[in-house]
């Protein structure tokens, strides 16, 4: 199988950002075209793959692989190589086109083509100008599209976690892009207050899930997929041997740590609390971060993880401890996320606890073993998410545009909180209706949207293997299309409840193509996925061509090809009506009759304390706040600066110098001074007393000089003569 | 014929009136005049010696030759020194060039 330019693929947005950063970056113009097009570059490439893997018959056999010795270490070496199989194929057809369209989004949503104001610091978000630091940010994102291609076409452990470190750095930048930004509330988290919580949570994963490596590498000898994935012997004989940890497997224990890793990438519960943070970053980041890259990556290193952390476990099995921590985990954090997701005021954040909330799905379909549907849910809610964020972007901009129109009053309202708008409907036409469709999507809306496919695949597989987690995933599905239908009568229906928002006015098309290119894929893209068994279009689907072959296609890249389940008409009817339901309901009580301006959500009054304890995220933050950040910040204050710093090292430092600056004079009064300085001194002294003595023959007079050397030759001459006549011998 | 040694003091009195000019006088033109004076004498001895000890070999006058471009060389450089002095100092006193006194 021959595909060796794949190797290339994540190259060009590296190469976009050394030439963004080193030679263009003072041309707005340039910096953009070259990001744009590299990724352009690394699209089209990915696309050729992905439609060349998929005529290849039994694609998850005969995979494409290509790897280089990089680092020796005694007998073996790490490798670095690329891998293409039918999992890595799926991804390389929504990464790299996501990250195209937001790429192209960002020259709209940085204001291209505006003049610069010069009332805008650079650091701040600009007001009406363009950004400042416009060519930065374009490089800034094409550095983190090769973190996430990189990690994609990764053939093993390490190069995925090269990548993984590289998207931890670029969500730290483009999360503190706006550094100088500002609040008047203290209390509120500035963006590099954002920045370095997403990059120490994160942290707080990764270091786990570097342990794992580590200890796999030591178990196995290899880091490669395919050693270890594909590799029957290897699995059952980590599955067998016990680990450090009594009643744990080197497989389990290597899957928690892993587990873990995934937790901090992909804002899983209890390390969830960056992802909401790190809103403050420009929209396009937002993007980036919850739908192409950052979280995808960590339920994509879990899917592709997957044969080790179900190693041992078989169909209808005893499930294994990470797959019961997955399950645990990702279902309560599909529930718990979705429920703060209700009472949230920012555009922004509630589609970020609705990705922590989808993720949760992925991560509990790990859990329960539903393979491919995980695989399929990350696709779908990728092209979903990123339409809403995009499309959340496009709502701020109007409003913002609004803001700076308005006549006479000069509104400083926050442009983000949903409360401030309504009525964007009749303003922004293009964003409603691709938001309309992003958001359905979300909420699972049945049959014509590509999420419905998505989460009633993980729901057929879990009502088939684990009731439990299937009924709290029923009820999130039904919160998330309740939150969904709330922030879309909020933003877009009834009446401007802002002058803004009754000045905002429609984005430009940069900003508009991407969002209906990407609404295109969230409606249709779930045709790949619907289930050859579902009565009707599954077989409709089949014979127009096999379309739906997403399930055959990605679940060849297990050794073990996993079986679809059953059609059940029961978990279908169920994630209709939550999906239905949660629409109508939200309809009910935020649609039929729209909020006017100044008035309070209706759900805060019947729900009173528990309103509030969901809008203020159960407290998460201030939790978190007491028990680590302000005990880490008195150890590092009180404990090592003023103690052990201060008092012991510095004090141990001063006696030392001032015992040597004891010791020093008395060497310098008792031995130096009265003994060694002496010779020297004598010495210079005759040398003065000889060089003052001779000095008055250098007259300075050619003549006397002469003369002194006649002189001298006369009385050589003299002695001369007198050695020849015999005189002197 | 007239002896060697009649060359021999002539040549002597001709470098003794060259030392002479070279050590007392005060103008660096006259100083160096009496160089020359001084080479002229080591030229007299050196043809004297070539024709009366070995007129056969041609060195005596070879060396002759040399010495007059060591002389005119010497010459020039030391003339233009000494203009290039008198352009700065006004003066081509000999005792007034003693910028290397300690």
């Amino acid at each position: 199988m021959r595909i060796e330019y794949v190797w290339l693929i994540p190259l060009p947005p590296l190469l976009s950002f050394f030439i963004i950063w080193l030679f263009t970056n003072r041309s707005k113009t340039l910096s953009h075209t070259v990001a744009i097009v590299s990724m352009a570059i690394s699209w089209v490439l990915s696309v050729i793959t992905f439609l060349f893997a998929l005529t290849i018959e039994h694609f998850g056999q005969e995979v494409f692989e290509l790897s280089v010795p990089w680092l020796p270490t005694g007998d073996t070496a790490l490798n670095m190589g690329v891998l293409v199989d039918p999992l890595t194929a799926a991804m390389l057809f929504f990464v790299p086109l996501t990250c195209l369209l937001i790429f192209i989004y960002s020259v709209g949503y940085q204001n291209y083509g505006k003049q610069l104001d010069p009332h805008d610091a650079v650091g701040s978000p600009p007001h009406n100008g363009v950004e400042p630091m416009y060519s930065r940010f374009f490089a800034f994102l094409s550095l983190f599209a090769f973190g996430m291609l990189l990690l994609v076409v990764a053939d093993n452990l390490l190069l995925l976690f090269v990548g993984w470190e590289i998207m931890g750095l670029c969500s730290y930048l483009l999360i503190g892009f706006w550094y100088g930004r500002n609040y008047a509330d203290p209390n509120q988290i500035t963006p590099r207050q954002a920045a370095v919580k997403a990059f120490m949570t994160t942290r707080v994963g990764d270091v786990a899930m570097m342990l794992g490596i580590v200890y796999l590498y030591f178990q196995t000898g290899t880091l490669s997929f395919r050693e270890i994935l594909y590799n029957e012997e290897v699995l059952l004989q980590l599955a067998e041997t016990p680990s450090y940890l009594a009643g744990l497997s080197v497989a389990g224990l290597v899957g928690l740590l892993l587990f873990a890793g995934a937790v901090g990438k992909s804002a899983q519960f209890p390390l969830h609390v960056w992802l909401p943070d790190a809103m403050e970053g420009p929209t396009p980041v937002s993007a980036m971060i919850h739908a192409a890259t950052m979280v995808s990556a960590g339920v994509y290193a879990m899917v592709r993880m997957f044969p080790l952390l179900s190693a041992g476990w078989h169909h209808g099995g005893e499930l294994t401890a990470p797959m019961m921590a997955m399950g645990f985990i990702g279902s309560f954090t599909a529930l718990f996320a979705a429920t703060i997701a209700v009472a949230q005021k920012d555009v922004k954040k509630v589609l970020a606890y609705s990705t922590i909330s989808q993720l949760g799905y992925m991560i509990a379909a790990l859990g329960i073993g539903a393979y491919v549907a995980a695989a399929f849910h990350l696709i779908t809610h990728a092209f979903f998410k990123a339409l809403l964020f995009l499309g959340s972007g496009s709502v701020i901009h109007g409003v913002e545009h609004g803001m700076h129109h308005a006549p006479g009053a000069h509104e400083h309202l926050d442009p983000q909180d949903m409360f401030n708008m309504g009525g964007l409907r009749r303003k922004m036409p293009v964003t409603f209706w691709t938001f309309l469709i992003g958001g359905f999507a979300l909420a699972g809306f049945p049959f014509i949207t590509a999420g419905f496919w998505s989460k009633d695949e993980i729901l057929a597989d879990a009502f088939a293997s684990q009731q439990i987690v299937f009924w709290v995933l029923v009820l999130s599905a039904l919160l998330t299309a309740f939150y969904t239908m709330r922030q879309i009568s909020l933003t877009f229906l009834g009446e401007p409840r802002t002058h803004s928002a009754e000045h905002a006015s429609e984005t430009t098309w940069t900003m508009t193509t991407p969002l209906v290119i990407l609404a295109f894929f969230a409606l249709f893209a779930g045709f790949v996925g619907v289930p050859e068994s579902f009565p009707g279009l599954g077989e409709f689907l089949h014979n127009l061509g096999n379309f739906n072959r997403f399930h055959e296609f990605v679940g060849g890249t297990l050794l073990e090809h996993p079986e679809a389940v059953e059609f059940n008409i029961f978990p279908l009817v169920a994630s209709i009506v939550a999906s239905l339901g949660g629409l109508t309901l939200g309809w009910l009580v935020y649609g039929l009759n729209p909020l006017k301006q100044g008035q309070a959500d209706p759900l805060a009054a019947p729900l009173g304390p528990i309103y509030t304890l969901l809008e203020r995220k159960y407290f998460f933050d201030e939790l978190y706040d007491y028990v680590f950040v302000r005990p880490a910040k008195w150890i590092s204050e009180v404990l090592t600066y003023r103690i052990m710093d201060k008092i012991i090292i510095d004090g141990f430092l001063h006696g030392v110098a001032r015992a040597a600056v004891v010791v020093g004079n008395f060497f310098k009064d008792e031995l130096e001074k009265k003994t060694i300085d002496n010779p020297p001194i004598y010495l210079a002294n005759a040398i003065q007393w000889v060089g003052k003595s001779f000095r008055v023959i250098q007259t300075g007079r050619v003549q006397n000089y002469l003369l002194i050397g006649m002189l001298v030759v006369l009385a050589f001459s003299g002695v001369y003569y007198l050695m020849l006549a015999g005189v002197l011998k | 014929m007239v002896p060697l040694s009649w060359y021999l003091i002539l040549a002597a009195a001709l470098f003794c009136i060259g030392l002479y000019g070279v050590l007392a006088r005060r103008n660096a033109i006259a100083v160096l005049m009496g160089v020359e004076l001084m080479m002229n004498a080591v030229i007299i001895n050196l043809v004297a010696f070539w024709r009366y000890i070995q007129p056969t070999l041609i060195n005596g006058q070879v060396f002759a030759v040399v010495v007059f471009a060591v002389a005119a060389a010497e010459a020039s450089v030391g003339l233009a020194l000494i203009i290039s002095i008198y352009r700065r100092r006004n003066s081509v006193v000999a005792e007034d060039m003693n910028l290397l006194k300690w």
